[in-house]
């Protein structure tokens, strides 16, 4: 009886320690795999308490006109400054505005790192795959660390990382649907074909589980706003997603089952009473 | 002089240097670019730059975004 004691007690230890392999993306390492956005909070408390639930290390932020109205809100202060902040290129339907975009935001934050959207369509927000190749080949030559949004496509993946990108962002769903995962077969494949690419999964997210499905077919680490933000209480759901996030990495890492069509017994069946 | 700022027409002094302009026009200048007839202008080089007519100036900052 001691035995099983010593053996269930060393099992719950062992899982007590065992923590996912850490993230690196372009040479920094990152403490979370989960990466969020500040769009659409009902108010910066909100978003303060959902960034901190959610254990993220980077935040997404967007690049716009100030007003000329003297009504002039300094939006970064109201991030934690530890946080690294990654600003994008939403808005953007064409190469040049994108280029321009990244350039502005590389002046104002002094960082390199730049998520690059470049939009093909305002009803879906599908992205233009074909400006984004052309804006990360200008982007990258410049010297910038560009993670591009783009259609969950092998071969555009493929060309992205060619191009220089140091990692690349399939969507699992249109931008603020919250759809979940539309296509695992294709993020399996990009995760079997491009083992040493980091994949981050962004766009699409809904729930919970959404990130789990995610993460379990092998992507590095998601990028989701509006799941969090637009949930009646967004610090709630950023734990949550933080812990769907770390579950579904572990189980990638674990390694899972075989699925099969009939049940297959847990428990000896020789020397079952009868 | 008639420029335009952020997509909006505005007359302003003649003979603003860019960090003249963003003082007339109150801008913050702590995390902001701005870029002049589409090419950017480093915050260093504003006192240097002069701003003429029909020129167009985007000034940005940054806002909540995904």
């Amino acid at each position: 009886m001691s035995g099983d004691a010593v053996a269930v007690f060393a099992g719950r230890k062992m899982a007590e320690s065992s923590n996912e392999k850490k993230f690196v993306l372009a040479g920094k390492e990152f403490g979370s795999r989960l990466i969020i956005g500040t769009g659409k909070y009902r108010n910066y408390e909100e978003m303060k308490a959902a960034h901190k639930a959610s254990g993220a290390e980077m935040v997404t932020v967007a690049v716009n006109r100030v007003p000329l109205d003297g009504k002039v809100e300094s939006f970064l202060d109201h991030l934690d400054p530890s946080m690294q902040i990654l600003p994008n290129t939403a808005g953007c339907y064409d190469t040049d505005h994108a280029v321009r975009t990244a350039r502005l935001a590389r002046e104002a934050l002094g960082t390199e790192w730049i998520k690059l959207e470049v939009i093909g369509d305002a009803t879906t927000l599908l992205p233009d795959n074909e400006q984004t190749l052309e804006a990360a080949k200008v982007l990258v030559d410049e010297g910038f660390i560009v993670l591009p949004y783009f259609s969950d496509d092998l071969i555009v993946a493929r060309k992205l990382l060619e191009i220089g990108c140091p990692a690349v962002m399939p969507l699992a769903a249109p931008i603020g649907s919250g759809m979940g995962v539309q296509n695992p077969s294709n993020l399996r494949i990009m995760r079997e074909q491009l083992p040493d690419a980091v994949i981050i999964v962004d766009a699409g997210v809904g729930v919970p589980s959404d990130a789990a499905v995610a993460m379990e077919l092998g992507a590095d680490a998601i990028l989701m706003n509006t799941a969090i933000a637009e949930s009646p209480d967004p610090a709630k759901m950023a734990e949550g997603m933080n812990l769907a996030v770390r579950a579904g990495r572990l189980a990638y890492e674990a390694g899972r089952m075989p699925k099969r069509l009939y049940a297959s017994a847990s428990s000896p069946i020789e020397g079952a009473i009868k | 002089m008639n420029i335009v700022v952020n997509g909006e027409l505005k007359e302003v002094p003649a003979g603003l240097s860019l960090q003249r302009l963003m003082d007339h026009l109150e801008m913050p200048t702590e995390r902001v670019a701005v870029e002049l007839n589409l090419d950017v202008v480093p915050k260093a080089k504003w006192p240097e730059v002069d701003v003429k007519e029909e020129d167009k100036v985007e000034i940005i900052h940054f806002v909540g975004g995904g």
